[in-house]
């Protein structure tokens, strides 16, 4: 699978004349689960962004400096179509937002996107991405009803579904638990954990446990700044800035 | 000393009258506004309604409803029996009798037969500024909601839209006039002398003429479709915008184009606002009377829209008749007497009823597509 491992170097970011991020450097290693920790406006969700030019849409939202690289193409490059760069980085957003129609329909959107596929070929590839999910069993008798009956750690799920239905190399996941009760939350979870074998994943959260329970990296973000990045074990048990403990054990943010 | 009871048993102050008062005062002038409408709506269905109802089976008067409009001629036959024919009935009387003198001969314009051309005349006026301005007004939206930057520009056509709104119609007629009927441009080989400019195609003879469409169909139908846009434009963009962004980023992140999450995510949820409003706006072009009175309408037609035409092209470019203006013309031009109240009850009866109709089915629309669409 092609463009799996992120490099960020020199980043500056700003929404207008704001910095939003100043001076990123990061190397995301392919097929590992990192996490994205720091306290609210801290930048870390501008990152995620910034990986699949969600931040395109936005538009006083503009890269100063510096750039993003998925094993080493530059994805500014004007070489590079946002919308096949959009297919192979999937994104899961904080807020589950499935379309008000039915759950095959929901997960078929991205495929059909690409052209008609044929119906044994597109019930194949949702069952298979339902089945990644972990939400195949739930689901397989109701295809046709409305997602919006589902629960919210279900819609949550097939959010996920919907992403890697299109096959991406690399998953953003912006708070994706941030909705959801703990047993939903441990679902996903224990989904992340899975989904490693095949994707590189990007994993934004509030929440200390979840990003030592499932990343193996921990960037940890301050006021547009990255404090520090390294193993979780050692993020969590033995951080090199002061920063990063304050705000681990929770002295602030 | 402190006495719970005190806190609750305090007699009544005197602001709770002066609440009183307000509310009984707001009540009553709230009722007045039922009253009004009541009057109106009451006056209407009670001398209408008896013009289009009949006691006997079919219950409906057909005739008043697929008739053409004519002269209504009344007068005393030798034996002082009172006639009320319609100009075409009245003929063939005269044919008939022929040699038998007739008393008192009265005649009232407008006042016989029924109202089928105005009838269809308001129906093709209508569709055909609805398709225009939809056309026009939902592109328009959605370059205003989806493609267009926050930009002082964009806001300054924003509030020229919605300055628009506020134009009185008459004037949308007076523009309709002199852009539609008198300036806009027309192929032909035979351009007309008023032409303002003529622009050489070299085929055959044929030329550009702006010499305008004439008072007819389809002038009428883009200068109503001119006056509804703004309400069109700003409906249609604040449904778009109801969409929530979420289902927008959605479709972007996974590989859809701004046109593809237009298509396939926007529109498709946006639909049932946009058709409510649009069915809104169909009823404020059924019922105008200033923009069509230069640019299609008029008072008198021989023939019914549809009779006579060689081709469509000759429905579009003939003149039709239309309810409103219909209306108008018979409570205006015409002494109203005893023999026009048919036509004038009449008429404003069916106009209600169309309108009605066409409001229910705004309601039932919007009710059944929000019911499929939830978020």
């Amino acid at each position: 699978m092609k463009h799996s491992s992120i490099a960020i170097s020199n980043l500056d970011f700003s929404y207008g004349s704001s910095p939003a991020l100043n001076d990123i450097n990061l190397e995301i290693p392919a097929k590992s689960v990192t996490a994205f920790i720091g306290p609210s406006g801290c930048g870390k969700s501008t990152l995620l962004r910034c990986i699949n030019r969600m931040n395109d849409e936005i538009p006083i939202a503009k890269i100063t400096r510096g750039g993003i690289y998925l094993d080493g193409i530059d994805i500014h490059d004007s070489s590079v179509d946002v919308v096949k760069l959009r297919r192979d980085v999937g994104m899961v957003f904080q807020k589950s937002n499935p379309f008000p129609r039915s759950i095959y329909d929901n997960v078929a959107y991205g495929l059909r996107l690409q052209g008609s596929l044929p119906k044994s070929v597109l019930d194949q590839s949702i069952e298979e991405a339902l089945r990644a999910a972990a939400l195949w069993d739930e689901v397989k008798d109701r295809m046709n009803e409305s997602a919006f009956g589902l629960s919210g750690g279900q819609q949550q799920r097939l959010c996920i579904a919907r992403t890697i239905a299109v096959k991406p190399s690399i998953v953003l996941m912006d708070e994706p638990c941030s909705a959801l009760d703990p047993i939903a939350t441990a679902k996903v979870e224990e989904l992340i954990w899975d989904l490693k074998a095949h994707y590189t994943i990007v994993i934004v959260t509030h929440n200390m446990q979840q990003a030592s329970r499932v990343s193996d990296k921990t960037a940890f973000f301050y006021m547009g700044n990255l404090i520090e990045f390294s193993e979780t074990s050692r993020i969590f048990s033995n951080p090199r800035v002061k920063k990063t403990e304050e705000y681990i054990t929770g002295r602030f943010g | 000393m402190f006495n719970p009871e005190n806190l609750i048993l305090k007699g009544l102050p005197k602001g709770h009258i002066k609440d009183r008062v307000v509310r009984s005062l707001m009540a009553g002038l709230t009722y007045a506004i039922v009253l009004i409408a009541a009057l109106l709506f009451g006056k209407i269905i009670v001398d209408g309604a008896p013009v289009l109802f009949k006691a006997q089976a079919p219950f409906v008067d057909f005739e008043f409803l697929t008739a053409k409009n004519e002269t209504l001629h009344v007068f005393d036959d030798a034996q002082g029996t009172r006639h009320q024919l319609p100009a075409s009935a009245y003929s063939d009387y005269i044919k008939k009798h022929e040699g038998t003198p007739i008393f008192n001969e009265t005649t009232y314009s407008y006042s016989g037969g029924g109202i089928a051309g105005p009838i269809v005349g308001t129906i093709l006026l209508t569709v055909g500024s609805m398709i225009l301005a939809l056309f026009f007004g939902v592109c328009a939206a959605i370059y205003l909601s989806e493609y267009a930057k926050q930009s002082p520009f964009i806001h300054a056509v924003r509030l020229a839209i919605l300055n628009l709104a506020g134009i009185p119609s008459i004037v949308f007629g007076l523009f309709g006039f002199s852009v539609f009927v008198l300036a806009v441009p027309v192929i032909t080989a035979t351009p007309s002398d008023r032409s303002l400019l003529c622009v050489p195609l070299f085929i055959n003879d044929y030329v550009m003429s702006f010499q305008g469409w004439n008072s007819s169909l389809m002038a009428g139908c883009a200068t109503l479709a001119c006056m509804i846009l703004p309400v069109i434009i700003t409906a249609s963009e604040e449904s778009l915008r109801a969409v929530p962004q979420g289902f927008r980023d959605a479709s972007l992140a996974l590989g859809a184009t701004r046109w593809q999450t237009i298509r396939k995510c926007v529109i498709p949820f946006s639909l049932s606002g946009i058709l409510t409003s649009s069915l809104l706006a169909i009823t404020r072009v059924a019922g105008e009377t200033a923009p069509i009175m230069f640019t299609a309408a008029v008072a008198a037609k021989d023939d019914l829209p549809w009779q006579g035409l060689k081709s469509p092209f000759d429905l579009l470019s003939s003149q039709v008749q239309a309810l409103p203006y219909h209306i108008y013309t018979l409570a205006a031009r015409i002494p109203s007497s005893e023999y026009t109240q048919r036509a004038q009850y009449g008429s404003v009866f069916v106009f209600l009823v169309i309108v009605a109709f066409l409001s229910l089915g705004s309601m039932i629309l919007r009710s059944k597509l929000r019911s499929k669409l939830k978020w």
